[in-house]
């Protein structure tokens, strides 16, 4: 056996052996070798007794697993709307220029790659950047030179790559920190003693009175598709299975969104009440957190805190005393895919799969992780739903609207002078939320992220609440300078590189519409070209198969009906133009000749 | 008024398609049920030997305003399908038109032309040519294997040879890699579909609607007119057995 072997089916072990385990096995894989080599593959399949077709299945399926070695520094850009607005495309020039190679390329010495990524959750300070795990923000060209400089000294320095588990590791690299950017606290974030006792508040009552609390607060879904929180518990509670499920959905991953960061950052332990409360509302014994892959940085101060939490008796057996409630979190890493935010996506990452979503029914409160009933609520839900124990139904239904109660995070960010996370109380006016953050001056406004829509100044008005405007969060801003259109077919992007695959509509479509709306934004679409990406859009929103696709083309859509002059002012009056320019297919052939041809006038 | 049939008591539930009444019998999709009672969905990654995968959406219907895959969703009393409609035999057409265009799909010299499940339909929904730009992905033929040609510019990514081989052969021989647009068939060997457990007879090489999995040595038994979807359209046959 070789040596690598050896390690391979030591990480095997590690995880029980567990097929469910499979994401973790890989992860130390790559954690390990810098990359999932083919033997790694068969030692991993050959531990799990499963076929090496599966391993991959899984493998290939997430940004940061690699089949091929690449640099011993991975830094990965975040490419967003707003990282362009706030400089990324000069900071990756200067990346470029500093390491001689082009994103997407590896150094000749194996010592850096150099790619762009999804959106990491930093909208409020970008430009950032991932750097093995590690997070840099707010960066200019001018630090290239140091981070670079201070990389390579590590590197000569024989020092492991740092990794999720070296987080303790201070250093000289610069930029190197996460501002909490906590703008506006309210009654949710807000220090009050009787928050502290929330569990302990919780275990006093029935199980059932918990989850009549949670009803009867009105406590819907925080991220952002509003289910009521109390209907899911109760279902999940009575459905049949040899365990129950508390899962948290940590995967932010849409663009524009970090309040769970700072959530994560700053509340952890309110959060985990909140897990432990439904634990003991859902009779379940197992709680689960999937934590977005971006978020690495974060892993050992959470799993401080689980540590904390069982020697306190607040995790483990008898939790707080109360005889046989047994309840412990498992906090499960992702790997850079934004469908795992989807329920069911993450239900299928969570037990080691691609993460493609299910087709429903069954619904997760039925069948979820490993088919038994499965509650999968938002961090800020968790959250939430500590503070409703600690304080009351009545004190959370006093700040809302009748039918979105309580209050909201909102993740502000783009032109505005005060991005960053803001309590809000549901019903809050676009208006209002811009005044907060400084952006009055917005040309418009994206709620919800991508797969949100583009909100108008005349619409500013509109509130921010489930029966009006229903948001996770995520609040870009974009100024009079923006190009509407141009972000537009940015977000049409990312879902081409986020779309999972497993259905036709989401997996070919998303990638027409961007071809489409790259034909408008070139300003050589006709009427004719307008009108298909539009019926386009409507055949993908109706055929796919989960939120993603369904949402995917959003942007296109929300952008053509609040901005149809835009799309006007582009269109070209011809009945026909052809999808090849013919000056561009020419291009090669008028420079190597060095001269252009000649045009025919009839 | 009939009183509320108790499927776990095994009664069997009514429901409608365009008008049309039909009962299905406890656990049956909405799917199973209209190919009992000849009315055709049509469906491309579903397979009546495997259970179903959702891959295509193409048997997409609306049920009670909302779109759901008839393949995978059971058949409920009351409720009101909606299948042969303008909006959604477009939306179909166009899923279609979207797998011509993603891979490689030239049906007058391809081996599968009369007998492919993805011509046929397009043929019923009246797709004459896409008018979406073709995607020319750079895939691979494997023919590592001495009986099967493995062509994965004709793959759709139904998952029909996934589930058989795990399912019905308990080989696993397929598997998917990647995600999105670059997403393919993935199998299970380095070296190619040769090296792995795949033979010709396999369940896995007979589901493939269109021609990814070619059984070597086979292909012209029949002759081009004379094939399944030359006589008569896709669906014919579920459609004969529509009694009123």
């Amino acid at each position: 056996m070789t040596a690598q072997e050896t390690t391979v089916l030591g990480f095997v072990k590690d995880a029980g052996s567990d097929r469910s385990r499979l994401l973790d096995i890989v992860e130390a894989v790559q954690g390990r070798y810098g990359f999932v080599s083919d033997d790694a593959v068969q030692a991993i399949a050959r531990g799990l007794a499963i076929h090496q077709v599966e391993v991959e299945d899984m493998l290939s399926f997430y940004a940061f697993f690699d089949r091929q070695p690449r640099g011993r520094f991975r830094i990965r850009l975040s490419r967003t709307p707003v990282s362009i607005m706030k400089g990324a495309l000069d900071v990756a020039r200067a990346f470029e220029q500093a390491l001689a190679i082009r994103m997407g390329d590896t150094t000749q010495d194996s010592a850096f790659t150099l790619q762009w990524t999804s959106d990491i959750g930093m909208a409020d300070q970008e430009p950032a950047a991932l750097v093995n795990g590690m997070v840099l923000t707010g960066l200019v060209p001018g630090d290239v030179a140091a981070i670079i400089g201070a990389l390579r000294q590590r590197d000569q320095g024989h020092e492991p790559a740092p990794g999720k588990f070296q987080n303790s590791h201070r250093n000289a690299i610069p930029k190197r920190e996460v501002r909490s950017s906590l703008m506006q606290a309210g009654p949710l974030l807000m220090l009050n003693p009787a928050q502290e006792t929330a569990l302990e508040t919780a275990l006093c009552l029935t199980p059932d009175a918990v989850i009549a609390q949670i009803t009867e607060a009105k406590l819907r879904g925080r991220g952002g598709a509003g289910f009521p929180t109390g209907m899911k518990w109760r279902l999940t509670r009575k459905s049949a299975g040899e365990d129950h499920i508390v899962a948290c959905n940590a995967d932010e991953g849409e663009p524009g969104t970090f309040k769970d960061r700072m959530l994560l950052t700053e509340y952890p332990d309110a959060i985990f009440d909140g897990m432990t409360i439904a634990g003991y509302a859902l009779g379940a014994r197992h709680g689960l957190m999937y934590l977005r892959g971006e978020y690495a940085y974060l892993w050992q101060r959470l799993q401080d805190v689980l540590k904390q939490r069982r020697a306190a008796g607040r995790l483990g057996a008898n939790i707080c005393g109360k005889a046989g409630f047994d309840f412990d979190i498992r906090i499960q890493l992702g790997a850079g895919a934004y469908i795992c935010g989807e329920e069911s996506s993450m239900i299928e990452s969570l037990e080691g799969k691609r993460g493609a979503p299910r087709d429903r029914p069954p619904f997760p409160t039925e069948r979820g992780y490993l088919q038994q009933p499965t509650a999968v609520d938002n961090v800020e839900t968790y959250l939430c739903a500590a503070r409703i124990m600690a304080c009351g139904a009545d004190w959370f239904k006093s700040f809302g609207t009748a039918e979105s109660s309580g209050t909201k995070l909102m993740s502000v960010s783009g032109d505005c002078t005060r991005p960053g996370v803001y309590e809000v109380p549901f019903g809050i006016t676009v208006n209002e939320l811009l005044d907060l953050a400084g952006g009055e001056d917005a040309a418009y406004v994206q709620v919800s992220g991508p797969s949100g829509q583009s909100v108008a100044p005349k619409d500013f008005g509109r509130r921010i609440a489930y029966e009006d405007l229903s948001t996770g969060g995520s609040t870009m801003i974009f100024g009079p300078q923006r190009d509407v259109l141009d972000v537009a077919l940015q977000f049409a992007g990312f879902f081409v590189t986020e779309s999972c695959g497993w259905c036709t509509p989401c997996r070919v479509g998303t990638t027409l519409l961007q071809q489409g709306m790259q034909k408008i934004v070139d300003g050589r679409a006709t009427r004719a070209d307008i009108r298909a990406t539009e019926a386009l859009a409507e055949t993908v929103t109706r055929m796919s198969r989960c939120g993603l696709g369904q949402s995917a083309p959003n942007p296109i859509l929300t952008t053509m009906r609040n901005f149809p002059e835009l799309y006007e002012a582009r269109l070209r009056p011809e009945l026909f133009v052809p999808r090849v320019s013919l000056e561009e297919a020419l291009a090669d052939a008028v420079r190597v000749q060095g001269r252009e041809p000649v045009t025919e006038t009839v | 008024m009939n009183p509320e049939p108790n499927p776990q008591a095994g009664d069997s539930v009514h429901f409608t398609v365009d008008g049309i009444d039909v009962s299905a019998a406890p656990g049956q999709s909405i799917l199973e049920a209209c190919d009992v009672a000849g009315i055709y969905i049509p469906r491309l990654c579903y397979h009546p030997d495997l259970p179903p995968g959702g891959n295509c959406r193409v048997c997409t219907c609306r049920v009670n305003g909302r779109n759901v895959a008839a393949c995978l969703t059971p058949a409920a009393h009351g409720m009101r399908v909606e299948n042969d409609t303008t909006q959604i035999t477009d939306d179909r057409r166009s899923v279609i038109e979207m797998l011509f265009v993603e891979g490689e799909h030239p049906c007058p010299y391809c081996v599968a032309s009369g007998d492919c499940e993805l011509q046929a339909l397009g043929y019923r929904l009246g797709l004459s040519a896409p008018t979406q730009p073709y995607q020319w992905p750079a895939r691979k033929i494997d023919a590592t294997h001495p009986d099967i040609t493995l062509d994965h510019g004709r793959c759709i990514l139904c998952s029909r040879c996934i589930r058989a081989s795990r399912l019905e052969d308990g080989k696993t021989v397929f598997g998917f890699d990647g995600r999105g647009i670059t997403m393919t068939l993935n199998v299970d060997a380095k070296g190619g579909l040769g090296d792995t457990q795949m033979a010709a007879i396999d369940k896995a090489a007979q589901v493939c609607p269109v021609a990814c999995i070619v059984i070597n040595r086979d292909s012209y038994r029949v002759p081009n007119g004379r094939r399944r979807f030359d006589a008569a359209p896709i669906g014919s046959d579920i459609e004969a057995r529509r009694t009123s």
